[in-house]
């Protein structure tokens, strides 16, 4: 465990992610704002809480496992890894340059505690099955959980289904799926660019548990692992309700930041709207 | 040569046939048996790939995916993580024909040791037509970087091959054809990823042959010395890594190049060897195989004898081969 943050800790320590974020992204000047901000709550919960995980020992071996399916939203990873003390935060600013761990799409090989590569949609919720297999039926391993992050509009791509058969089959418990639901893709909103509802009764069709939260509740994001964690004759998916581009207002529900970086007078704007939001954060940052 | 223990039956009609991926079938047992870490995935095809016998002796490790490829590698690349060595079969029009970028992202840049099992592959697939008969998969799996192509000329040399890729910590292509083929190799002949290996020597020509099409190079041998031309055969069941070596150490001495392969020439072993000799030793070069098109339907002999994937093929081509250097250089 990275520690033992209370809930407001976490609301903190999420929006210092928020912004470490935007400063990323305003740096490399390209890569994607609205996932990486709507995921702050979800990673920090499962870095500061859910996961198993130690950061100065990423390999450890009885470690839950973190996998990014939609790897476009790793600076979100990147910024949650650097202030759950894997790497320096300094670093974080070489996102995206000549020479960098911090890679545009994630690589496992260049960075410790990078569970896989991803980019290409719709294959991480395979990866983690197989895992998931491997630590239910060939080496059993009851302590260990596999989690895997993936977009909505990743649920487009049909290898996601494929996976989605394979858990509900052979029922891998251990696995827990946890979708932004943020309802944007580059192209528009994802029910007018190809229409995922109903959504819960899908995944409820291929044999899985599904859970629907607010995805910005970190109390919420714990106790839906939790509950996850319970069900043991099925997998479970948890579908996390975001707003996209969440905390920073001019970003927030417009699917056109889904693939941007704000500019140097964007990003000052959006780092003054996570600095005050309203009076609900306090602390370090006011 | 002796020191490689070839069948003393080459050329003679009773040499001893067997489909290539019986031997890839009992080579997968022998690794499951050497590492306990060796898993294997199938998608719906498990007989006929010949990963039954691994099913029935290690049931545990043994992994029924559908008609799922995608899912089929992905889901090997997440076992990987966690220590085992998923070798994934299918036929190979399907893996790596359809999930070419999850090979791409998930095993190869990702570096797990998964492997590919690419059955079903070349022409001699026969009546199911050209939707089955793989010709692109070499030229698919060679320019992904760290991947291993391994293309087995028969069913001794397919066990073996299996046996060291399941070792070699790496992305790995084995190629393997439905038909039954000559085994020209026996259990004393060496293989080692990344050899290529003189089966006869001579001096006029070098016939590089891979898969299937090795044996029909020693065929096509045996043809042009009874006509006074002395070819040299190369097998190269690795195309990558390619043995520059050995393959330009023959060409020096030969002066002249022949590739062929049951598969597209075109990023075949034939692109392989016009790179490797355009950079390095440029070198009058003929390749034989299927150039830029699809095959049909028919009797795999049929389709051999039409696309000119024979040995008689072979020796014909290099009679035309030889006269036209001959006259360029007259």
């Amino acid at each position: 465990m990275s520690g033992q943050l209370t809930i407001k800790q976490m609301e903190q320590m999420a929006n210092t992610i928020r912004e470490d974020i935007i400063r990323m992204l305003e740096h490399a000047g390209s890569g994607h704002s609205a996932g990486p901000l709507d995921l702050a709550d979800i990673f920090t919960a499962l870095y500061f809480n859910i996961m198993k995980n130690d950061p100065k020992n990423p390999d450890w071996e009885d470690r839950d496992i973190l996998i990014l399916s939609n790897g476009h939203t790793v600076p979100v990873r990147y910024a949650t890894m650097a202030n759950a003390g894997y790497f320096d935060r300094d670093e974080l600013k070489t996102l995206r340059q000549l020479g960098t761990r911090l890679q545009g799409h994630p690589e496992r090989t260049r960075l410790p505690g990078m569970e896989t590569t991803s980019g290409p949609l719709g294959s991480g919720l395979s990866q983690a099955s197989g895992m998931a297999y491997v630590l239910k039926n060939i080496d059993p391993n009851p302590h260990r959980w596999v989690y895997c992050v993936m977009g909505d509009g990743e649920l487009n791509e049909g290898n996601i289904w494929e996976a989605a058969m394979f858990a509900g089959k052979n029922k891998l418990h251990n696995l827990v799926g946890i979708i932004d639901r943020n309802n944007i893709q580059i192209d528009g909103n994802t029910e007018d660019i190809m229409p995922l509802e109903d959504l819960k009764a899908k995944w409820e069709a291929f044999g899985w548990h599904v859970q629907e939260i607010d995805g910005h509740n970190i109390e919420s994001i714990i106790d839906a692992c939790s509950m996850a964690r319970a069900i043991v004759e099925k997998p479970s998916v948890i579908i996390a309700h975001t707003i996209p581009g969440k905390g920073v207002p001019f970003m927030e529900y417009d699917y056109h930041w889904h693939g941007a970086p704000p500019n140097s007078e964007q990003a000052r704007e959006a780092l003054k709207k996570l600095r005050t939001l309203g009076g609900k954060i306090t602390g370090e940052h006011e | 040569m002796s020191e490689l223990h070839l069948s003393s039956k080459i050329g003679h009609d009773d040499i001893k046939t067997e489909p290539i991926r019986k031997g890839f079938g009992r080579g997968l047992v022998a690794a499951g048996k050497t590492d306990e870490n060796v898993v294997a995935l199938c998608a719906d095809l498990t007989d006929s790939t010949q990963m039954g016998l691994f099913r029935e002796t290690f049931p545990e490790r043994f992994v029924e995916i559908g008609v799922a490829e995608q899912n089929l590698v992905t889901v090997a690349a997440g076992m990987s993580a966690l220590g085992k060595i998923p070798f994934t079969s299918s036929y190979a029009a399907f893996s790596p024909g359809r999930n070419w970028e999850q090979i791409r992202t998930t095993i190869c840049l990702n570096d797990r040791p998964v492997k590919i099992v690419g059955s079903h592959a070349g022409i001699s697939v026969g009546p199911d037509g050209a939707t089955h008969q793989m010709l692109e998969d070499i030229a698919l799996m060679r320019v992904l970087p760290n991947m291993i192509v391994v293309v087995p000329g028969d069913s001794v040399e397919a066990e073996k091959a299996t046996r060291a890729i399941a070792l070699n910590g790496k992305p790995s292509y084995i190629r393997l054809a439905r038909e039954a083929t000559p085994i020209f190799t026996t259990e004393n002949t060496p293989f080692e990823i990344g050899k290529a290996y003189v089966l006869r020597e001579g001096h006029d020509i070098t016939l590089f042959g891979t898969g299937t099409m090795t044996y029909e190079c020693l065929i096509a041998a045996r043809i042009l010395a009874s006509d006074g031309i002395e070819a040299e055969v190369v097998h190269v069941p690795t195309i990558k890594p390619l043995d520059s070596q050995t393959i330009l150490a023959s060409v020096r001495k030969t002066g002249r190049a022949l590739t062929a392969e049951e598969a597209q020439m075109n990023g075949g072993l034939g692109g392989a060897i016009a790179e490797l000799l355009g950079e390095q030793l440029p070198t009058p070069l003929k390749r034989v195989g299927m150039r830029d098109r699809f095959g049909e339907s028919g009797k795999p002999t049929e389709l051999l004898e039409k696309f000119n994937l024979t040995g008689k093929h072979i020796a014909m081509n290099v009679h035309e081969f030889v006269d036209q250097f001959d006259r360029y250089h007259q």
